[in-house]
């Protein structure tokens, strides 16, 4: 490691960040030198925002150090870590939008007079500290009406002056368009050339060449590495966040495009302004379709339009050759689809719902009021399933919030595979969940491809989606930008479709 | 072919709450030795508070009475129930039922058949429901808001429809509602067990009971699960507006007439407060009609006590909220924890803090 403390003013030796009986980080290492942007990258559960969080003092380390230039520090919460100078600036603007600029700039520590506010003074110095950031605007308007970009510097301003030593950009360009990008970025390498380290995440792999000295990759809690990006290419940083450590072992699935059977169903031009551009895509009876990109590329707002759960505004899908509707997921569900979202707690799971009720939920839904499923034909149903699926539960009719993450996700599928579907679609269906039921999970995928359904799979885990799929269509900047079949299902393929073209910038609306 | 791996241990979780099955089970929950103990009270303090008479084709005694006078708040919490389970609240039920009385008090006073009126004043109700359902689903107006706006301009809109007078009346169908009998018991009570029982059956014969409380628990994992949340809702809440209509045709029958400015005043926190005694959490989920019901019992057997026991009204307030607490308390997470250590106490093993 060249970890130098002369230069470094942020360290981070060994630490371990322990929820339940999940590792969310294992024995990190992580430094910032003085006048350098580091990035941070990492997909979803990677542990870049608990790493943020224990650098800030918004949660505490279950093992290992934090130094501030060389000194062990210990955060009581991040109010004190301000204090030390490490400041942060989320992608929502955490200011008083109905306060002058001015105020927002200084809330906290006016300069007063006899207790008083003094209003005059606040406004000259919140001018005079905004021309140094190449801002000139009226610093009494309110807030609100300028725009996220300039509230974004005003917030990065007051971060500054208060800390003044580090500062944290958690995902910042996430809701600008191109222009406000580059303004935000020469404040940025203004702040970087008075000597300020500055931590930049972002799933903007371009914004990461442009504006970084170095990156730091994370995932599933461990620490990938930490390269100049001088000596790094866009495909060396997929590659660290999706694949092995090693070279790809490529073994292929033996599964080609040849053997699939009759469409299923028909996805013509379907697209949502501002979410993703219009796509065509067929599943076929007995085929795992997978679907790799990027943390924001557009992978999950597909499914989601797939599904009826965002209307699309344009575009047709079809069943068997027979256009159906399909702009509620009642309706999706209706036509035989079946969903298994990202976020499982949110989207997913009835916590305070038995096992039984959240297996049986979607059949149920499927029948309407009227044909209610009786007590015995849900329970088993649910002891059909459960068995499939090998969900661990010490009963049927306990809460299914007391499962694993692994058994709830299991539950879900099973909800699916009760209304015995033609069409299922798995968000990262093995996120998050422990090596059992992850195993579970891919078997099943193969079993049910087997038994003819077509599946539609979302996973960053590419050597996971090579071992499944028959075909894999390749998400960048919320458009499909490939599609690869045959021995093109290869692990190296997939990571240089996703870091094709990476100097384009995502689309605006 | 499907190679399992090998058997772990099942996971390390805490075991359900334990509810033993069966009719023992139901008569020890908090809320029955809650009713018991009111009940013993008021023995207590009036020694004739079990007499029940037959008189004049039909039952009389304190007992009665407390079913009778809690008829209303139990129609109400009824439909509150619904509503509870859905993560929602109608604040409006009151008013709600100002409404209902007006409309059937003025029309029979203008010679409209009592039947017409009573069926235009059910409809109202069902409407005013509709209305608070289209808020809170189509416009996505948090419910406690959504029902506040009707449960203000309701109560003026029944002083228009009495024209700011208390409208008396003497058509029998609707004094018989109030305080008619039927088989020796009063109308309130024939209305109120046959609405819970009709209510109970269809939501636990029908997957509507089960569809409600997964509305209630997480409506966005509802909606990706096929369920068609904005029915369910506009459904609930209508079924609300009528329990409030018809729970106002009985207080207007039983006074002979409707008073747009005192009738159902507050009564939708006694329903909230009987739903919520009745061990459905406000939360949303799992709920229970009988139960509500019989929260509705206790708030009126206390009142009743307190009447009876020659205490002056203004203990009513207090001894009910010392009681609610005392029940919320027994009902609490807390509670069954220290009942389940109690009784695990010698093989209480590593406890999870």
């Amino acid at each position: 490691m060249e970890t130098d403390s002369a230069t470094a003013v942020l360290q981070a030796r060994g630490i371990v960040k322990i929820f339940g009986q999940h590792r969310a980080l294992d024995t990190v290492d992580f430094d910032l030198r003085t006048g350098e942007v580091h990035a941070l990258l990492g997909e979803n559960g990677a542990g870049k925002s608990t790493l943020i969080k224990i650098l800030t003092g918004a949660y505490q380390p279950d093992g290992g150090e934090v130094l501030l230039q060389g000194t062990p520090v210990s955060f009581r919460d991040p109010l004190q870590a301000q204090g030390y100078g490490i400041g942060t600036v989320y992608q929502e603007v955490n200011l008083l939008p109905n306060r002058s600029v001015a105020e927002n700039l200084f809330l906290g520590h006016q300069p007063t007079r006899w207790g008083l506010i003094r209003r005059r003074e606040i406004d000259e110095r919140a001018a005079a500290l905004l021309a140094t950031y190449g801002l000139e605007i009226d610093v009494r308007a309110e807030l609100s009406e300028y725009s996220v970009a300039v509230q974004q510097i005003v917030a990065i301003a007051r971060a500054v002056e208060l800390s003044g030593k580090v500062l944290v950009l958690d995902e910042p360009t996430a809701s600008l368009d191109r222009n406000e990008v580059d303004r935000l970025f020469e404040v940025v390498e203004r702040l970087k050339s008075r000597g300020l380290g500055i931590i930049f995440i972002t799933h903007f792999l371009d914004q990461v060449f442009r504006l970084s000295d170095r990156v730091t990759i994370l995932r599933n809690g461990r620490k990938i590495g930490t390269q100049p990006l001088a000596q790094v290419s866009t495909t060396d940083v997929v590659r660290m966040m999706l694949g092995k450590d090693v070279a790809f072992d490529h073994h292929p699935t033996g599964l080609s495009g040849a053997e699939r059977g009759i469409p299923r169903v028909t996805f013509k031009g379907m697209g949502k302004a501002g979410r993703v551009a219009p796509f065509d895509l067929t599943l076929h009876e007995g085929e795992v379709v997978g679907v790799a990109g990027l943390l924001g590329s557009g992978r999950t707002e597909m499914a989601r339009l797939m599904f009826g759960v965002d209307a699309a505004d344009q575009g047709s899908v079809e069943i068997n050759g027979r256009a159906v509707a399909v702009k509620t997921p009642a309706q999706a569900v209706a036509a035989g689809f079946g969903f298994c979202p990202e976020d499982r707690k949110l989207d997913g799971i009835f916590g305070d719902l038995s096992v039984r009720e959240n297996i049986i939920i979607a059949l149920q839904a499927k029948l309407g009021w009227f044909r209610a499923l009786n007590r015995d034909e849900q329970i088993e149903l649910a002891g059909r399933y459960a068995e499939a699926l090998d969900i661990r539960a010490a009963n049927h009719d306990m809460p299914v919030k007391l499962l694993s993450g692994g058994n709830q996700q299991k539950v879900i599928l099973a909800r699916w595979l009760a209304i015995d579907p033609s069409v299922l679609i798995l968000d990262e269906p093995t996120r998050g969940i422990d090596v059992g039921a992850h195993a579970e999970i891919v078997r099943t995928i193969n079993r049910l491809r087997e038994e003819g359904l077509a599946l539609l799979v979302i996973s960053s885990e590419l050597d996971e989606v090579v071992a499944y799929s028959n075909r894999v269509v390749v998400m960048r900047d919320r458009e499909m930008v490939a599609e690869l079949t045959g021995d093109d299902v290869a692990p190296d393929v997939i990571v240089r479709a996703i870091a094709d073209h990476p100097t384009r910038q995502e689309p605006s609306a | 072919m499907n190679t399992r791996p090998p058997v772990f241990p099942s996971p390390a979780t805490p075991p359900p709450i334990a509810r033993p099955a069966g009719w023992a089970s139901v008569l020890l929950r908090p809320q029955f030795m809650a009713l018991l103990a009111v009940l013993a009270v008021n023995w207590v303090l009036f020694p004739g508070f079990f007499n029940i008479t037959w008189q004049d084709g039909r039952l009389f005694g304190s007992l009665i009475d407390v079913l009778n006078r809690g008829a209303p708040v139990a129609i109400l919490a009824i439909g509150m129930t619904a509503v509870i389970a859905t993560k929602g609240v109608d604040l409006s039920v009151g008013a709600v039922m100002a409404i209902a009385g007006a409309a059937a008090a003025v029309m029979v006073t203008s010679g409209v058949p009592a039947w017409l009126a009573v069926s235009v004043a059910l409809a109202a109700g069902l409407v005013c429901g509709l209305w608070n359902g289209v808020l809170v689903t189509f416009f996505d107006i948090q419910p406690i808001i959504a029902t506040l706006v009707l449960m203000v301009a309701g109560r003026g809109l029944a002083q228009l429809i009495t024209e700011g007078s208390i409208v008396t009346f003497s058509d029998p169908f609707l004094i018989f509602i109030g305080t008619g009998s039927v088989l020796g018991l009063p109308t309130p009570i024939v209305l109120a067990t046959l609405l819970m029982v009709i209510a109970a059956l269809i939501v636990r014969r029908t997957a509507l009971g089960l569809l409600i409380e997964a509305v209630g628990v997480n409506r966005s994992a509802a909606r990706f699960a096929g369920i068609s949340a904005r029915t369910l809702l506009l459904l609930v809440y209508s079924f609300a507006g009528f329990c409030a209509a018809l729970s106002g045709l009985i207080v207007a029958g039983d006074i002979r007439g409707a008073d747009a400015n005192n009738a159902g005043l507050w009564l939708e926190l006694d329903a909230i407060l009987a739903v919520v005694i009745g061990g459905t959490s406000l939360l949303g989920g799992r709920f229970s009609i009988p139960m509500s019901v019989l929260g509705a019992v206790i708030i009126q057997a206390m009142n009743t006590g307190i009447l009876i026991s020659g205490f002056s009204p203004e203990f009513n307030l207090v001894v009910k909220s010392g009681v609610i607490i005392l029940i919320l308390v027994l009902q609490s997470p807390y509670a069954a924890r220290l009942v389940q250590r109690k009784s695990a106490a010698p093989t209480s093993k590593g406890r999870q803090p």
